[in-house]
């Protein structure tokens, strides 16, 4: 039988107050989780209006005004207070120093604090769609945004706090790989979770300020007239989408390459095999990290760019595209000669595999530029970033939780249920952003509150699967929660891994480990270390 | 979903869109075969190596340079030659033919407006002969929106303060629907259009009938021509039901209330600065959302609605 050790971080010490000022990096990471699934429900109960209101044309439960706000905020709140903190903050937080077999980040205090500035900044947003709010897109493009009358501001200054705290936890991040790897720990002997997040930091810190800025001119434009962007001023409103897309395209890449971190990891252990091209994924999160600054353009091939500039982000477009198919390649081969288990994370990385593999395909029609002519602003690009943004980074997050679930709470989750879950979130996801791409390709465009009588079908099918996809969450949500309750003691290593984090208790000591463990081998050295996992250690002496 | 089209795609009905749709094909059939690949690769590898037994140590195998090669070469190839297809296509597409006849374009919140060289101007619905190369002049006057006409892949954002350019030729006649692509506030997915496209007899017919508008009919009917075609009608209504904007039955002679606090009396000279500059006085209960028809309407037209307006007495 295993045990849960009855000091652990979750246990000691004792109070609101020991959780409010804690400076250990589980705590915070936990706090971030709870805090990032919060807006996840929100972010998703908007969805589900959305498509309700989608499911035939014409109104059908909200004005056209509130529906143009429900798209933003689901946008707003999905990007700036989901998905860009979910791997990071909250999986990141709790697993890195681990794995690292470090006491902590690096910066502990400073870790506390972009806790608190991403609940201040998420404060604003809500504050924002109690005073009326925002119906410009995520995307914020002006002359609009500047004169709509809806809580543009405090929206955008949401987001600008956002910014600081994702600044925060990536510097921490890059000072805590550089300075407090565990003896032994060479850079080509780190994890690739942490070289994906090594390779996210990078982008947080030096892309982040690019949004700062830009919210702020959009902020004083709305307030004193600077005349930046204002064409009635003489400004330039394509100028916003520069610098925007300057920020916002590499945040792609601050989005998926966490998710790529977790499935490099997740595939070799649950398969038990070593990771196939270790140095090319790792190299290649820096490849993608560094192009992904030089490709903002693609997003605006048809606002008036010239010919030249068209051709050269194209270009460059396609060369993001290659390091992340060669990273699916190698995550598929891994599995050759390994000992494959079908456990609920390894579910979730087949999903990510599948659907991130369309999605990325689907980029290749919206990089080249006589074909995004046609598509650009209608539905197949909103399921092309889906698939990447939901089918890569959510599902890649849900792996993770899922596969480091035990080690956070020491207990473990129902697994028959949780993957019959992981089937019903693959069959919902696809049928919700299939008939998108179809109808598209036919000309549907983004941001429609009605529509032709022709894409009535699509959306049906859309509609559907978006409520099978809440429906599967929901069921997820109450096996999770009652795990942490009632799920059985899971081990210190439930699945076998080799790395840091499951040499120590599960849930973790208040200070990770007792003594300073030293790394003596590779993080996937399958074929030198023989390890049963615990979960499976019944059945094997059985 | 259309009558005619593929499963993947609208019909086809300009010059550079048969172009188009072959690199759709093209990359559509290259992902869907380095897809299956994977997803086979995925099954089978994940059947063959399922695991059975006790855990013991696996094998060691951590790269093959010939594979790795491979799957990064061959992609390397197939994506430049996308790229290059891509770029010759949108070169097609950017190269406006000698002798197009210039239309110029103005999108408005919420409706588009074509202007032509023999002095048309005709709202909603761009006309054009089969055959001959169209160039559109695009601007617009309040937001971004974006021309997009899917028949024939089609697409130009229009910005304020600046020129973007298109064109297109199609050769079949018909109706081809118009939309408007970048979100531009409440009405944007009600920003539709009509392409026409006539034979080069009916489009010119259609240019004669339009450059004597409004002749042979009174100033009432004219304006309510007017009324129709410019635009009014989505915000407007003749029945009393309130729209985005207030409806036009009886409002003549009537005192109507506005957000400054002040009243007003409806006169001529109040319904013309409503049309011209809408912002100056601004009904009591609506948004700030009339596009100014200054620059849109000739005198003589404002003057038609006017007495149009005038007519619809309760
Ligand atoms: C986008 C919607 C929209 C369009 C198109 C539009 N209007 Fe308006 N109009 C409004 C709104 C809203 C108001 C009330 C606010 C204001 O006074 O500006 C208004 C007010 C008016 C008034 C003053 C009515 C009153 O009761 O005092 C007149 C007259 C008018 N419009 C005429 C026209 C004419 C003529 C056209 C077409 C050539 C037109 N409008 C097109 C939205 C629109
Ligand atoms: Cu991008
Ligand atoms: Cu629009």
């Amino acid at each position: 039988m295993n045990i849960i050790p009855e000091k652990n971080y979750l246990t000691y010490p004792k109070g609101l107050k020991s959780w409010l000022f804690t400076l250990d990096h589980k705590r915070i990471g936990l706090m971030y989780l709870f805090a990032i699934m919060f807006f996840f429900l929100v972010g998703g109960i908007f969805a589900l209006m959305i498509r309700l209101e989608l499911f035939s044309p014409g109104k059908d439960i909200v004005s056209a005004d509130t529906y143009n706000q429900l798209f933003t905020l689901h946008g707003a709140i999905m990007i700036f207070l989901f998905i860009i903190p979910s791997i990071p903050a909250s999986l990141g937080n709790l697993i890195l120093p681990l794995m690292l077999g470090a006491k902590d980040v690096a910066f502990p205090r400073l870790n506390l604090a972009s806790w608190y500035i991403y609940v201040f900044g998420a404060m604003f947003a809500v504050y924002s769609m109690i005073a009326g709010a925002a119906d410009t897109g995520w995307t914020f493009y002006t002359p609009y945004s500047i004169e709509t009358n809806t809580a543009v501001i405090s929206l955008t200054t949401g987001a600008f706090i956002l910014g600081f705290s994702s600044i925060f936890t990536g510097l921490n991040f890059l000072v805590t790989i550089h300075k407090l790897r565990a003896p032994g720990m060479t850079w080509f002997k780190m994890p690739l979770f942490v070289w994906g997040l090594y390779a996210t930091s990078i982008i947080q810190v030096v892309a982040t300020p690019v949004l700062g800025i830009t919210l702020l001119l959009l902020i004083l434009e709305r307030v004193a007239g600077i005349g930046i962007f204002n064409p009635a001023l003489g400004g330039d409103p394509v100028l916003f989408q520069h610098f925007f897309w300057f920020y916002s395209h590499p945040a792609v890449y601050i989005m998926i390459l966490p998710g790529m971190a977790i499935i490099s990891e997740l595939i070799s252990v649950h398969s038990h095999k070593k990771i196939f091209g270790y140095k090319v994924i790792a190299y290649s999160s820096l490849a993608i990290a560094f192009i992904s600054f030089l490709v903002w353009g693609h997003h605006m091939f048809v606002s008036g760019q010239s010919e030249l500039a068209g051709m050269i982000f194209s270009f460059l477009t396609f060369f993001v595209g290659v390091p992340s198919g060669i990273k699916v390649f190698n995550w598929v081969a891994t599995l050759y000669k390994g000992a494959v288990r079908f456990t609920t994370p390894m579910l979730y990385t087949f999903a990510f595999l599948i659907l991130f593999s369309i999605g990325g395909l689907t980029g290749i029609f919206l990089g080249a530029l006589s074909v995004d002519v046609h598509l650009h602003d209608t539905y197949f690009v909103v399921a092309h970033f889906h698939y990447t943004m939901m089918g890569g980074t959510v599902i890649a997050f849900f792996a993770g939780l899922h596969h480091w679930w035990p080690k956070i709470w020491g207990r473990m989750y129902n697994e028959r249920i949780a993957k019959i879950t992981a089937v019903l979130v693959f069959i919902g996801f696809n049928l919700t952003f299939i008939p998108q791409f179809i109808m598209g390709a036919h000309g549907m465009p983004r941001r429609y509150y009605d529509y032709l009588p022709q894409f009535q079908g699509m959306h049906e099918l859309s509609t559907y699967g978006a409520y099978l996809l809440g429906f599967a969450f929901t069921i997820m949500a109450v096996y999770l929660i009652h795990s942490i309750f009632k799920g059985k003691p899971a081990g210190n290593n439930p699945w076998g891994g080799l790395t840091l984090e499951w040499q120590t208790t599960s849930p973790p000591d208040p200070h990770n480990f007792h003594e300073v463990p030293v790394w003596t081998h590779g993080p996937y050295d399958y074929d030198k270390i023989k390890v049963t996992p615990d979960l499976e250690k019944e059945l094997e002496t059985a | 979903m259309e009558n005619s089209g593929t499963f993947w795609l609208p019909r086809a009905a300009s010059t550079y869109a048969a172009d188009v749709d072959g690199l759709f094909y093209f990359i559509l059939w290259t992902s869907v075969v380095i897809f299956a690949l994977v997803v086979f690769g995925l099954i089978y590898l994940s059947i063959r190596y399922k695991k059975r037994g006790k855990t013991e140590l696996t094998a060691g195998i951590s790269h093959n340079t010939k594979l790795e090669l491979t799957w990064t070469i061959i992609p390397t190839l197939l994506i430049l030659v996308v790229f290059v297809w891509g770029f010759r296509g949108y070169m097609k597409m950017r190269v406006v033919p000698k002798d197009a006849i210039e239309i110029r374009v103005t999108a408005q919140k919420w409706f588009w407006s074509f202007d032509y060289q023999e002095g048309i101007n005709s709202v909603g619905e761009l006309v054009v002969p089969a055959g001959k190369p169209i160039k559109l002049l695009i601007s617009s006057r309040d937001v971004i929106h974006s021309l997009f006409v899917p028949d024939f892949r089609l697409k130009m954002d229009a910005v304020p303060n600046r020129y973007t350019i298109a064109w297109f030729q199609a050769d079949e006649l018909g109706e081809y629907q118009l939309y408007c692509t970048e979100y531009c506030g409440t009405e944007h997915s009600k920003m539709l259009g009509k392409v026409r496209v006539l034979s080069q007899g009916d489009y010119e017919n259609w240019v004669n009938e339009n450059s004597q508008l409004g002749q042979g009919l009174t100033l009432e009917e004219f304006g309510r021509q007017l009324y129709e075609n410019k635009g009014c009608m989505p915000c407007h209504s003749l029945d009393g039901t309130t729209k985005i904007g207030p409806s036009f039955k009886g409002i003549f002679g009537h005192e109507v209330q506005l957000t400054s606090g002040e009243t007003v009396i409806v006169d001529e000279n109040y319904i013309r600065e409503s049309i011209l500059n809408p912002q100056a006085k601004i009904v009591a209960g609506f948004q700030p959302v009339m596009p100014p028809y200054q620059g849109i309407l000739k005198p003589q037209e404002v003057d038609a609605l006017i007495a149009f307006i005038k007519s619809l007495k309760e």
